[in-house]
């Protein structure tokens, strides 16, 4: 340790009132290093994260900045020192142009007549092209925010972050929503901030990415810095081990299904956006997969079956109904879904758990048409036990669990209505590897029992893990389904790409 | 600042305590407040401020508000807001009059003006859901077209009416009525108070209305009819208008179209102040009743000490304000567990 650190954090401990959210992390990064930050979800990488941004004051520990003592209070306290932070959900203005945005808190103005509250948008447009030019991207600056990509609106935050001179740069889950092609261009930037002697924390749950990208790995788990070392000079299951614990052995338990009739039939299905063709059969016992980048239509092809998005043309057949139908019917047609938007669409995140969990199905809580609360908590109790869910009580609101947590119950929500076809979009996105295993058990135990699953995800080594057949979505248009034993990694991501 | 406890908590005993008691302590705030302005004027205002016969004013004066923010409780929770309640009071005061002086009876007459403030009710949530608006825009136009109808029906006159029982539901209680406590208008306030409560808890709308106030999207991925829970959440909106316009016209005993001009705006205050979250989700019904006291007594209570309107007005503002900022503290405690 006798490099030179840009910034150090020795025994930072943080609670909230009773809770202790970080106990004792210790944490470094040198210039022109990219240090990779892994745990579980729940571990305390957010709460590190917030101390880091000036969010959270901790209450014990010291930080130092190039040598000299760090301790910001606010996030713009911790700008003006030269900490970025990029979260996993941008949080830029979207009704902006890009210019305004990279700008935004630190606008550039002239003086006139002794005030200078006149901004001076030709020097900020320079300084605006300037910094993504260094970055080595072009975007229209009077593009408004909301009509780009989300890979695009990292850059712009990131240039946001380098036009005010900050050298060291947090990265939450940046990858969690980009395609492939994205990632390697964020990669490559990376790696250009880093010759520039940038320094840069590398916050996500994709290990072939950490080991990719990092020059070194720190493990956190209840708080705690538990270990952590040079990327190459460990292997993954250790970095596993390390971040639960325990020893993972099978991730993805499949047993044998056994497949019985057709549940749900799709015929030449149209949407109104992106979807432009699909067709299959899911049978009873069977868990299909659909494989696509952001943007294909995966998550259309889902919405359309559901009736949350409207369909031009084709047909959804759901045993013995047929056309399209709302919400409502599809439940009472006994087929369920899971959104990929935990936070927007899956959960109500300010009401409880038990609430959250009946939402779908109240009807199993009322004793001659009066809503029983106490059968309701009830109900919910089971479940958070069946699949331990870690709360104080199913009364909490669920917004204050982890992400792992929370979307144990949106699974639980099907699991309690009891629905024979199970749409999962994105289940393990952003969730602990923990939780993950726990979800892959569920879908496994579920066709198992003779239910139908169809799970969308943009995590290859899963959907082989799980799933009986995979479909690919590509630009809109869904492939014929092929057995798993037909297909690899490399053959299922070039027909994606293709 | 945004500080939330990310991980999980074990399940202590200790913890699970403090949260009870403080979820107590959040729950009595409304009330803590109440009894604070309440023993404020009680020692600075005149001793008549304390008299059983102003106590009995402040709770018929509350009436007309606290029950149309009955109503306006269900639709804040549920996401919403409800500008046309004032202009609906007001045509309903008319409507009254109008039946009265048509010949009908007196129970025809309520009936009728209780069934216009259904329609106006109805015609919101149909208008809402329909045409997928957001319903501050909705409202604010019916706030008009409302408030235009009641001019129209009037033409733009107050309507004589001829008095009848429908007068006493606010009036202070003759002697030998004593046994009824208060007048028959506060009774139908605690009576639909209850009801609304208890629909709230113990039926399925009552579930769907705080998950449509929490997160409209997830509640339609659940298979919840959002379009019929809104139309039935405005149209009790309306309902509650009714009644309040009908306790209105007992006070007033005239039809008035230009009556309850911003009526509205307390009624939203008092559901703000007993906790309702105008971001949808949260609110209650004994917090809504607390905050229409609390406005009521503080109106009371610089009456007596003889102070201007503007004076009211100012403190009102206050504690709308204070109590929003309480709330918001409260909350952001909660979160930090």
């Amino acid at each position: 340790m006798n490099e030179k650190k840009r910034l150090q954090l020795d025994n930072i401990k943080v609670r909230f009132g009773g809770t202790v959210a970080l106990d004792g992390v210790e944490f470094s990064v040198a210039p022109g290093e990219i240090v990779a930050l892994i745990g579980e979800n729940g571990a305390g990488k957010s709460t590190l994260m917030k101390v880091l941004s000036g969010a959270v004051i901790p209450n014990e520990g010291s930080m130092t900045l190039d040598g000299k003592p760090f301790s910001p209070r606010n996030p713009e306290e911790a700008r003006h020192r030269g900490i970025a932070m990029i979260y996993q959900e941008l949080s830029l203005p979207a009704t902006l142009t890009v210019q305004d945005n990279i700008f935004l808190g630190m606008e550039l103005s002239k003086s006139c007549f002794g005030s200078n509250w006149i901004l001076d948008r030709a020097k900020m447009h320079s300084a605006a092209e300037t910094a993504l030019k260094e970055l080595g991207h072009e975007i229209p600056l009077n593009t408004l925010v909301r009509d780009l990509s989300i890979s695009d609106q990292q850059l712009v935050e990131i240039a946001r972050a380098r036009a005010v001179g900050c050298e060291v740069l947090i990265l939450d889950e940046p990858t969690s929503s980009i395609t492939r092609q994205d990632v390697q261009r964020l990669f490559t930037l990376m790696r250009n901030l880093k010759a520039q002697g940038h320094s840069i924390i590398y916050i996500s749950h994709f290990l072939e990415e950490v080991e990719e990208i990092a020059d070194r790995f720190v493990v956190l788990r209840d708080g705690k810095t538990v270990g952590g070392g040079k990327i190459g000079e460990t292997t993954r299951d250790e970095i596993v081990a390390l971040m639960v614990g325990r020893q993972l052995t099978d991730l993805y338990p499949k047993s044998k299904h056994q497949f019985g009739e057709t549940l749900l039939e799709l015929t030449s299905l149209v949407g109104e956006a992106r979807l432009r063709s699909a067709s299959f059969q899911l049978r009873r016992g069977e868990v299909l997969g659909i494989f696509g980048l952001v943007g294909s239509g995966r998550t259309d092809l889902i919405r359309s079956i559901f009736g949350l998005d409207s369909i031009k043309s084709g047909e959804v057949k759901i045993g013995t109904y047929s056309g399209y139908a709302t919400p409502t019917r599809r439940w009472s047609q006994g087929i369920g879904m899971v959104s990929e938007d935990r936070k927007g669409e899956g959960l109500a995140t300010t009401r409880t758990i038990a609430e959250n969990l009946v939402l779908s199905y109240p009807q199993s809580c009322e004793t001659s048409g009066v809503f029983s609360p106490s059968k309701m908590l009830a109900t919910a109790n089971t479940w958070v036990e069946k699949l331990s869910v870690k709360c104080r009580t199913s009364e909490q609101n669920i917004g204050e669990l982890s992400g792992g947590n929370q979307q144990k119950i949106a699974l639980a929500r099907l699991l309690h209505h009891g629905v024979d076809v199970l749409l999962l979009d994105e289940p393990t996105r952003g969730i602990d590897v923990g939780s993950k295993k726990q979800i892959y058990e569920q879908i496994d135990n579920l066709a198992c029992s003779g239910k139908a699953v169809l799970m969308v995800s943009s995590y290859l080594p899963e959907l082989l893990g799980t799933c009986d057949r995979i479909a690919v979505m590509n630009r809109g248009k869904l492939s014929e389904p092929k057995c798993i034993e037909e297909l690899s990694e490399h053959s299922v991501m070039m027909e994606a790409i293709a | 600042m945004h500080r939330r406890v990310v991980g999980t908590l074990s399940d202590d005993g200790s913890n699970r305590m403090n949260k009870q008691i403080k979820d107590w302590i959040n729950k009595l705030m409304p009330l803590a407040a109440l009894i604070l302005v309440y023993l404020t004027f009680a020692i600075i205002a005149p001793p008549s401020f304390i008299s059983l016969k102003n106590l009995e004013l402040i709770v018929r004066q509350t009436t007309i508000v606290g029950i149309a923010s009955l109503g306006m409780t269900l639709v804040i929770i549920g996401g919403g807001i409800d500008l046309s309640v004032g202009s609906i009071v007001a045509l309903v005061t008319v409507a009254i009059a109008w039946l009265l002086m048509a010949g009908c009876s007196p129970l025809v007459a309520a009936f009728g003006g209780v069934l216009t403030g259904l329609l106006c009710g109805f015609i919101n949530g149909a208008l809402i859901t329909r045409l997928k608006l957001v319903p501050f825009i909705i409202t604010l136009g019916t706030l008009l077209v409302y408030r235009g109808c009641a001019k129209g029906l009037a033409h733009e006159q107050k309507i004589d009416a001829p008095l009848s029982w429908i007068n006493e539901l606010l009036a202070a209680l003759k002697p030998e009525q004593g046994w009824m406590l208060v007048p028959g208008g506060v009774w139908l306030l605690v009576l639909l108070a209850i009801c609304v409560a208890l629909v709230l808890r113990y039926t399925r709308f009552g579930l769907y209305t705080f998950s449509i106030g929490s997160n409209e999207q997830a509640s339609r991925l659940c298979g919840v009819p959002i379009e019929k829970v809104k139309l039935l959440i405005y149209s009790i909106s309306g309902l509650f208008a009714g009644f309040a316009g009908l306790m209105q016209f007992s006070r007033l005993t005239v039809g008035d179209p230009t009556v309850a001009s911003g009526l509205e705006l307390d009624v939203i205050a008092a559901v703000v102040i007993g906790g309702g979250s105008l971001a949808g989700g949260e609110g209650s019904v004994l917090g809504t009743i607390l905050g229409a006291l609390i406005m009521t007594v503080i109106r009371s209570g610089c009456t007596q000490m003889g102070l201007s309107n503007w004076v009211q007005e100012i403190v009102t503002g206050i504690i709308i304000v204070v109590a929003v900022v309480l709330d918001r503290m409260r909350h952001s405690q909660k979160t930090q567990g």
